[in-house]
C-alpha cells in the first residue's frame, strides 16, 4: 500500500521537476519519463501479491473536505486494473521520450511531462480510491490532464476541436457520476464505499452505465474518442486508449460490487450495449482513411466485446450460473488486459508510421514493411491479435466468452437468447475486424509506396521499437501461456461476482482443459510452419528462382496509384452497411472525350454525433440564446440582479 | 474429393474428365517446380501459404469423422476451428495485398466481405446444434448425434445443414459464389488472391484449400448422415461415401447454376443466417 502511495508521490515529483527543467528538453524528458519508468515498475511490484492472494490493504486518513476522507484500499479488483496501468504506462513513457523529442525547442516537454505523470498518477487513485470525494477528484484531475495532453498540439484546429468535445463529452458524464455517488450516499450520510446504501438499484445501474460508459466509450456515449484519440500524441493515446478507458470499466464494476444481486436485464442490457458499440464500431472503423481513428474506433469495439462479456457475467450471477458468471467476467477481464497490450502496440505502431512518414493518411502510405520492418512485424502481431486469431492473445479472451455463452445455451429462452445473441454479435464482430485489419495492415506495409512521404519513411529509434517489441512478445507469451493467465483472475472474479473463491477455482479449472488443447493445437501449428518452411526450402534448392514484377495482365506502365486504396477495400463492407454508415461521398466524374482530372471523395462522419448530439447542443444553444436579453453589459444592472437575490432569499428564509 | 468434382462436372458437361486424382499429380508437379517473386513482396509473401496449410492441418485434427472422436477434442473446439480458418485467410489476404495488385486486393476485399458475413452463419449453426445435443465439442456433438435426434428435431437440423452446405459453398470458393475455374481476375474471389504464387506456395496453397473443403465436408456429413451401427469401418466408410456424396452434390450445383451477381452473395450469407436463426427460434419452443 504504502508502496503504490510512494509510486504516486514520485510521479506527481517528477512531473513537476520536469516541468521545472522545461528549459532544456533533455533533462524534462530524463526526469519525467525516467520518474514514469520507476514509479510503475514499483507500483507493478507492489501490485501483484494483491492479485495471488494476499489480503486487501487499505489507508483511512481524514481530509479537510465535506464528506471526503483520504480513503484508499487496495483489493483483488484494483490490483487487476493496476497491471495494463503500469504496464502500459511505462513503455508508453519510454516511447514518448523519443516521440516527444521531435517538437523540442517548439513545444514545452516539461509541461508535458508533467501532464502525462499526472494523469498516470490520478488513474492510479481513481482504481484506489474508496471515498466519493476521493474518486471524483481523481477523475477530475484524470479528465483535465488527459486534455491538456491531448492539446498538445493546439496550433492545429482539428486538435482544437478535437480537445473541446472530449472536454465536454468528459463533464457530461462526470455530472452523472456525481448524482450516482449523491444518491449511493443518501442512506448512510457518508460518501465512503463501505456505507454505500443499493436502494434504487435500477437507477443506479443506469446512472453509471451512463457516466462511466462516457469515458468507457460505449455506443451512442463514445463520440469523444474518434476525436481525441487521433489529435494526441501517440503515446498519450495508447496510454489513453489502453488505460483510461479501462477506467470507465473499472468503475462500472466498482458499482456492480455496490449495488447487491443483479436482476436479469442488466445483463440483457450490456450485451445490448457491447452488440451495438462493437459491430457499429468496427463498421464506422471499416470506413475510416486515417490510420489513428481507425484505431480509435476498434478501441470503441473492443469495449463493446468486454461489455458483452459483463453481461454474460452479469447474467450468470442473476441466474445461479457459476459457468457463465466465472467465464463472462474472466473473458471480460482478461480482454481489458490484452486490450490494453495490443491496443497499445498498435497505437505505438501508428505512432512509429506517423514519425517516420509525417502522413496518418493510409491511402498515402504503402511499402512501409521495406523501410519499417520493426514497426511493420510489430503491428502484425497486433493486428492478428485484435482481430483475435489463434495463438495469440485476443482469442484467449474471445474464447472464454464464447465458452461462456455456449456452456449458457442450453438454459432457458429467457437466458439462451441473449446468450445467442452474443455469440452471433462476437462473431460477426470478429469476422469484420479481421477485415479492418488485413485492410490496415496490408494498405499500409505491403504493396508499394503510394506517395513521396512513404517512399521516404525512415524507421524509428531504439527507444520506440524497444516497447513495440515488448508488447508484442506479451501477445505472444499470454497466447501460448493461457492456464497462467487465469490464474491472476480468481481473487478479483470473487470481488465482482460475489462466489465463494472454491466454485471460481473449479469454473476456471474447467475453462484451463481447454485452453491447454489450444496451446496444444498453436504449438502444432508452429511446429507445422516449421516443417512446411524446411520442405519448401528443399523443393526450391537447385531449382530456378527468380524476381520479377508482379502480374499486371499486361499493362504497359503500371503504378504505384493503380493498387487497392484502404476505401476501395472496405467497399464490399461499408456498402453493404451503407444505411448505418451514412457516408457523404463528393464525385467529380470524368466527362467528355479526353477527360482531365475527376476526384472522388467518401467521408463518414460519426452518425450519432450528427443525428443524436449536434440537435441536442443547437437546442440548447437556442435556449440559452433566448436569455441572452439578461445580459445587458452594465454594471449598475448586474447590482440591481445582486440586490434582488438576495432580497428574495432573505424573504424566502426569513418568512 | 477434387477428383469426384471434376469427374461430376465433366459427366454434367458429357466429357470424360481428368483422372480422379488429377490433384495429387498437380501437387507433386507444382512441388517439383521453381518459384518466380514478385519484387514488391515481403516474408509475408512467402510465409501465407505456409501459415495457412498449417492451420487448416491443425483444423483437421479437431474435426471427427464416422462418429468416432477427433485425434484433439475438447470443450469449445469448433471455435478453435472457426478461427483457425479465419487465421488462414488473414494470411492469404495479407500474402494478396502484399504483391501490390489490384487484382488480388479485388479478390481479398471480396473474400473478408463474404467471410465476415459467413462467419455467424457457421459459429451459430454450430451453437443450435449444441443446444440441442447439450454438448460443447464437435466429437460430442456428433458422436452424440444418432438418427433418433433426426426423428426429434428433424426441422431445426435440415435448416442448420442447408445453412452449412450455403457456407460451404462461399468459404471454399465454389459456384454460385466463385468459380474455380475461370482464372479469370475479375469475376473470382479465392483464384485470384493466389494469382502470383507459384511453386512449392502454389503446392501449399492448392493443398489447404482442398483439405478445408474436407474440413467443411466432414461437418456436413457429421451432421446429414449420423449412421451408428455400431462397427467402426462401417461408419467411418459410411462417413466418406458421404463426402464423396458431397462432392457430387456441389459438383452437381456447379454444374447446373451460373455464378451470382456479385451484389446477390451477401443476400445469400444472409438467407443462410436467417436459416439458422429460424432454426435457433425452433429449439427454443
Amino acid at each position: 500500500m504504502t508502496v503504490l502511495l510512494l509510486a504516486v508521490a514520485i510521479l506527481v515529483c517528477s512531473g513537476l521537476a520536469a516541468l521545472l527543467a522545461t528549459a532544456s528538453p533533455r533533462a524534462a524528458t530524463t526526469l519525467g519519463a525516467g520518474g514514469a519508468v520507476v514509479a510503475c515498475v514499483m507500483g507493478l511490484i507492489a501490485a501483484v501479491p494483491f492479485l495471488f492472494g494476499a489480503p486487501a490493504e487499505s489507508l483511512h486518513l481524514a481530509w479537510n473536505v465535506p464528506y471526503g476522507s483520504f480513503f484508499v484500499e487496495v483489493d483483488a479488483l484494483a490490483a487487476f486494473f493496476l497491471l495494463p496501468l503500469f504496464a502500459l504506462s511505462a513503455l508508453a513513457a519510454v516511447y514518448g521520450a523519443e516521440y516527444l523529442l521531435e517538437w523540442r525547442g517548439r513545444k514545452s516537454l516539461g509541461a508535458a511531462w508533467l501532464f502525462y505523470n499526472l494523469l498516470l498518477a490520478s488513474m492510479v487513485l481513481v482504481v484506489l480510491a474508496h471515498n466519493g470525494v476521493l474518486f471524483l477528484v481523481a477523475w477530475e484531475t484524470m479528465t483535465l490532464s488527459s486534455y491538456f495532453l491531448v492539446t498538445f498540439e493546439d496550433e492545429q484546429d482539428a486538435v482544437r476541436q478535437a480537445s473541446w468535445t472530449y472536454l465536454v463529452a468528459s463533464h457530461l458524464g462526470t455530472a452523472f457520476l456525481l448524482a450516482l455517488f449523491v444518491l449511493l450516499g443518501r442512506g448512510s450520510g457518508s460518501l465512503d464505499f463501505d456505507h454505500f446504501s443499493s436502494a434504487n438499484a435500477s437507477a443506479l445501474f443506469l446512472l453509471a452505465l451512463v457516466g462511466f460508459g462516457t469515458k468507457a466509450g460505449f455506443m451512442p456515449l463514445h463520440v469523444w474518442l474518434p476525436e481525441a484519440h487521433p489529435a494526441a500524441p501517440s503515446h498519450v493515446s495508447a496510454v489513453m486508449s489502453g488505460v483510461m478507458i479501462k477506467m470507465g470499466i473499472y468503475g462500472l464494476l466498482r458499482t456492480l460490487t455496490f449495488l447487491g444481486p443483479p436482476p436479469a436485464w442488466w445483463g440483457c442490457v450490456l450485451i445490448g450495449i457491447g452488440l451495438t458499440s462493437g459491430v457499429m464500431g468496427v463498421l464506422l472503423a471499416l470506413a475510416q482513411h486515417d490510420l489513428k481513428r481507425l484505431l480509435a474506433y476498434h478501441s470503441v469495439e473492443n469495449i463493446g466485446i468486454i461489455a458483452l462479456g459483463l453481461g454474460v457475467g452479469l447474467l450468470g450471477v442473476s441466474n445461479g450460473s457459476p459457468v457463465l458468471a466465472a467465464l463472462g467476467f474472466g473473458g471480460a477481464l482478461l480482454h481489458v488486459l490484452n486490450h490494453a497490450l495490443f491496443k497499445g502496440l498498435l497505437f505505438l505502431g501508428a505512432g512509429s508510421v506517423l514519425h517516420g512518414t509525417a502522413t496518418r493518411e493510409i491511402d498515402h502510405l504503402g511499402g512501409l514493411a521495406k523501410r519499417m520492418p520493426w514497426t511493420a512485424t510489430t503491428f502484425l502481431v497486433g493486428a492478428v491479435a485484435i482481430s483475435g486469431l489463434p495463438p495469440l492473445n485476443g482469442f484467449v479472451s474471445e474464447f472464454l466468452i464464447y465458452l461462456g455463452a455456449f456452456n449458457g445455451v442450453t438454459q432457458r429462452a429467457a437466458v439462451a437468447v441473449p446468450l445467442l445473441a452474443a455469440i452471433a454479435g462476437l462473431a460477426l464482430i470478429g469476422g469484420l475486424a479481421a477485415a479492418c485489419f488485413t485492410k490496415a495492415y496490408g494498405v499500409v506495409f505491403l504493396g508499394q509506396p503510394r506517395s513521396e512521404q512513404a517512399a521516404h519513411a525512415h524507421e524509428a529509434g531504439v527507444a520506440m521499437r524497444l516497447p513495440m517489441v515488448l508488447l508484442a512478445a506479451s501477445c505472444v507469451l499470454i497466447g501460448f501461456c493461457a492456464p497462467l493467465a487465469l490464474r491472476p483472475l480468481c481473487g478479483v472474479l470473487h470481488v465482482v461476482s460475489g462466489l465463494p473463491p472454491r466454485t471460481i477455482n473449479e469454473q476456471l479449472a474447467g475453462a484451463a482443459g481447454p485452453l491447454r488443447y489450444v496451446i496444444a493445437g498453436s504449438v502444432a501449428f508452429v511446429v507445422l510452419i516449421a516443417a512446411l518452411a524446411w520442405l519448401r526450402r528443399r523443393s526450391l534448392t537447385g531449382r530456378i528462382v527468380t524476381q520479377t514484377v508482379t502480374w499486371d495482365c499486361g499493362y504497359a506502365q503500371p503504378t504505384a496509384r493503380i493498387q487497392y486504396t484502404a476505401s476501395s477495400f472496405a467497399q464490399p463492407l461499408t456498402a453493404l452497411f451503407a444505411p448505418l454508415l451514412r457516408a457523404r461521398r463528393t464525385l467529380a466524374a470524368p466527362e467528355g472525350y479526353f477527360p482531365r482530372a475527376s476526384s472522388f471523395t467518401t467521408a463518414t462522419p460519426d452518425a450519432a454525433r450528427i443525428a443524436l448530439y449536434e440537435p441536442a447542443f443547437s437546442g440548447v444553444g437556442w435556449l440559452l440564446a433566448r436569455v441572452r436579453w439578461l445580459q445587458q453589459g452594465r454594471i449598475q444592472l448586474y447590482v440591481l440582479y445582486i440586490a434582488l437575490t438576495l432580497l428574495v432569499l432573505l424573504v424566502w428564509k426569513l418568512g | 474429393m477434387l477428383g469426384v468434382i471434376n469427374r461430376t462436372k465433366a459427366w454434367f458437361a458429357g466429357r470424360c474428365g481428368q483422372p480422379l486424382l488429377q490433384a495429387y499429380y498437380d501437387l507433386y508437379k507444382l512441388l517439383a517446380k521453381g518459384a518466380v517473386y514478385s519484387r514488391t513482396t515481403t516474408w509475408v509473401f512467402r510465409a501465407g501459404p505456409m501459415v495457412g496449410l498449417s492451420a487448416v492441418l491443425v483444423g483437421m485434427t479437431l474435426v471427427p469423422l464416422g462418429g468416432k472422436p477427433a485425434p484433439l477434442a475438447f470443450a469449445g473446439d469448433f471455435i478453435l476451428l472457426a478461427y483457425l480458418l479465419g487465421l488462414m485467410r488473414f494470411f492469404t489476404v495479407a500474402a494478396a495485398l502484399d504483391t501490390g495488385s489490384s487484382f488480388e486486393a479485388m479478390g481479398a476485399s471480396r473474400e473478408v466481405t463474404f467471410s465476415a458475413l459467413a462467419e455467424p452463419a457457421l459459429l451459430l449453426g454450430l451453437a443450435v446444434v449444441a443446444r440441442q445435443t447439450g454438448r460443447f465439442s464437435l466429437s460430442g456433438m456428433y458422436g452424440g448425434m444418432a438418427l433418433e435426434t433426426w426423428r426429434q428435431a428433424g426441422p431445426v437440423l435440415a435448416l442448420v445443414a442447408a445453412a452449412l452446405m450455403v457456407v460451404l459453398l462461399s468459404e471454399n470458393a465454389r459456384l454460385p459464389i466463385d468459380d474455380p475455374n475461370t482464372h479469370l481476375e475479375l469475376t473470382m474471389i479465392h483464384e485470384v488472391m493466389v494469382l502470383d504464387h507459384s511453386g512449392p506456395d502454389l503446392a501449399f496453397i492448392f493443398y489447404g484449400s482442398a483439405l478445408k473443403l474436407w474440413v467443411f465436408a466432414a461437418l456436413l456429413v457429421g451432421l446429414v448422415l449420423p449412421l451408428r451401427t455400431g462397427h467402426a469401418w462401417l461408419d467411418v466408410g459410411a462417413a466418406l461415401g458421404g463426402i464423396f456424396a458431397v462432392a457430387v452434390a456441389v459438383g452437381a450445383v456447379e454444374s447446373c447454376m451460373a455464378r451470382l451477381r456479385l451484389v446477390r452473395v451477401p443476400q445469400l450469407l444472409v438467407g443462410a443466417a436467417a436459416l439458422v436463426a429460424l432454426a435457433l427460434i425452433l429449439t427454443l419452443r
